[in-house]
């Protein structure tokens, strides 16, 4: 009885792994380096499609969507209005998670390639990926607040949804370029490739990308961060000095 | 040549900073004010935070300061004695606007607080000066020399102190109160108060003009420096990079305004810079009051 349980599940698995459809992906860079010269970088991501057959007609209908996520996290977003004829800031919704970046590159338009309940369980879209769950205040819509996020977050390049920006070469091979701006937070981002076929994920790959200041970006961003009082008094002493030597250097070329 | 700013958190041309803390290094030259009226908003308007601007903007004028408090000390026109009175209210005060400073970050209104602050202050002074400059120049084209006001009541307070400098006997509230308004005004504009110390020495204090900027500049050093520190140790929004690239540009802008402010009148030079006070504060007050095109913000993240 045990012997037959076991030939029935090897052969499961092995049908199982007959039809898999497997997506791995490669990326140009690991890690990101912020640099006092930092002015963006750009991340070229290729892969393919591991399948336990030759690729045939069926594999024409394949789409990519890659993703890259910066950091997530709360974010205020404020809408002004006017008070006693003085535009100020007079609503506020709290943006429960969004991303400090992100990245939606696709092989053709996303409503055609993804389906709604797929875009939902994975987060795949702008709209998807910037949630707003808490309640929001007497007088403010959170979704005009989320849209204007968004909008405001595509305006600085922050986040980016293109299409067919992802190129696919026969029907295995797959490549795209993600630009990351200038202004970009440190921390973990997430880069996904999603396969999808008929609109639906059939595998995900996931990895990480590193974002770090480094060299003397990084040292002076701990430095006032893990030691602030420290990092006050440098600040103040450099000063001086520079104001001392601005003076003498004065009084040279005064002689 | 882009540089990124660890702290602000965006990349910016060098060059660009480099100018515009040498444009302001030449007008404080001219104008013998540190400028900060003008470096903040200017900061504001290239992308960057209202939080880091003010408490970076503090920490280049401790540069400026200094060297110019050096030139006054080698003139002996500097009232140590009166200059240690100012600055101990401006360390209060310092204190004092930091919290402000903190509250108004936490409720979402540092640019209305801020640019609030710019307007009434800048309008204020601004306009007094105008008004007073042009008054004594249409005076000094008559022949009669502007007299030197005195306030009485300001002599009738205790804890009396002689300012040998200054050449007065007056009580030391005066101007410990005057310093603790000037160290409010720097932590929360990131300005030195120059603008509104010089004109509160003169007309409440009665000190003599020679001793006044030197005097005003020595208490400046304490109150950016104190301001400085405090925004780094409390909001850790002093950007080190963008200071000492101000710095740089401020030294050489200063230079090459010294040489040009002797060349021009007094008071015209005080209306120039009456005028320059009353286009910023007038800019500001019109971007409160304009619609916007923009009506949504994006908040920093809350402390983590």
């Amino acid at each position: 009885m045990k012997a037959l349980a076991l030939l029935l599940g090897l052969l499961v698995a092995a049908s199982a792994a007959a039809q898999e459809e497997r997506v791995i992906a490669a990326l140009s860079q690991r890690a990101v380096g912020i640099t006092a010269t930092f002015t963006g970088s750009e991340i070229f991501i290729y892969g393919a499609v591991e399948r336990g057959r030759f690729p045939d007609v069926r594999d024409d209908e394949l789409d990519f969507v890659i993703t890259v996520t910066g950091p997530r996290g709360p974010a205020p977003v404020r809408r002004k209005s006017r008070v006693l004829g003085v535009w100020t800031n007079t609503a506020t919704v709290e943006i429960d998670e969004a991303p400090s970046f992100y990245a939606v590159a696709a092989s053709g338009p996303l409503d055609e390639v993804l389906s709604e309940t797929e875009d939902l369980r994975h987060r795949i879209t702008i709209d998807k990926a910037v949630r707003v769950v808490g309640a929001a205040g007497p007088d403010a819509d959170p979704a005009d607040f989320q849209k204007a996020l968004i909008r405001l977050r595509r305006e600085s390049g922050a986040y980016a949804q293109s299409v067919a920006r992802v190129q696919t070469i026969g029907r295995t091979l797959f490549q795209t370029r993600v630009d990351l701006p200038s202004n970009l937070v440190e921390g973990d981002y997430a880069a996904r490739v999603f396969l999808l076929r008929d609109r639906k994920v059939v595998d995900v790959f996931e990895t990480r990308i590193e974002v770090r200041k480094v060299g003397m970006e990084r040292f002076l961003h701990e430095l006032a961060f893990d030691q602030p009082r420290l990092y006050g008094v440098l600040s103040v002493v450099i000063a001086l000095i520079a104001g001392w030597i601005a003076s003498e250097v004065t009084r040279l070329l005064r002689r | 040549m882009q540089i990124y700013l660890p702290i602000a958190e965006l990349s910016v041309n060098a060059f660009l900073l480099l100018g515009i803390g040498a444009g302001i290094g030449m007008l404080s030259g001219i104008f013998g004010v540190g400028g900060g009226f003008l470096m903040t908003p200017i900061l504001m308007f290239i992308g960057i935070s209202p939080s880091v601007a003010v408490a970076t903007g503090a920490n280049q004028l401790i540069a400026s300061s200094v060297s110019g408090v050096l030139a006054h000390f080698r003139r002996r026109t500097v009232d140590i004695r009166m200059g240690v009175v100012l600055s101990l209210g401006g360390a209060v005060g310092s204190g004092l606007g930091v919290e402000l400073f903190q509250l108004m970050r936490a409720l979402g209104q540092v640019e209305l607080f801020v640019a609030l602050s710019y307007v009434i202050f800048l309008g204020g002074v601004g306009g007094l000066m105008l008004k007073e400059s042009v008054g004594a120049l249409l005076k000094a084209r008559r022949g009669a020399p502007a007299p030197r006001r005195h306030h009485g009541w300001v002599h009738g307070l205790p804890f009396k102190m002689r300012f040998r400098q200054s050449k007065l006997y007056i009580s030391a509230i005066p101007p410990f109160i005057i310093g603790m308004g000037v160290g409010v005004l720097a932590a929360i504009m990131g300005v030195g108060g120059g603008f509104l110390m010089v004109p509160a020495m003169i007309y409440l204090l009665g000190m003599p003009t020679a001793v006044v900027v030197g005097t005003s500049l020595f208490q400046i050093i304490f109150v950016t420096a104190l301001t400085t520190y405090l925004h780094a140790a409390q909001n850790q929004t002093v950007d080190a990079v963008l200071a000492l690239l101000l710095i740089v540009g401020g030294v050489i802008g200063a230079q090459i305004g010294a040489r040009i402010g002797v060349r021009i009148r007094a008071e015209s030079l005080r209306i120039l810079l009456a005028l320059l006070v009353l286009t910023v504060c007038g800019k500001i007050a019109l971007d409160l009051v304009v619609t916007p095109t923009e009506l949504y913000s994006i908040g920093a993240g809350p402390a983590k």
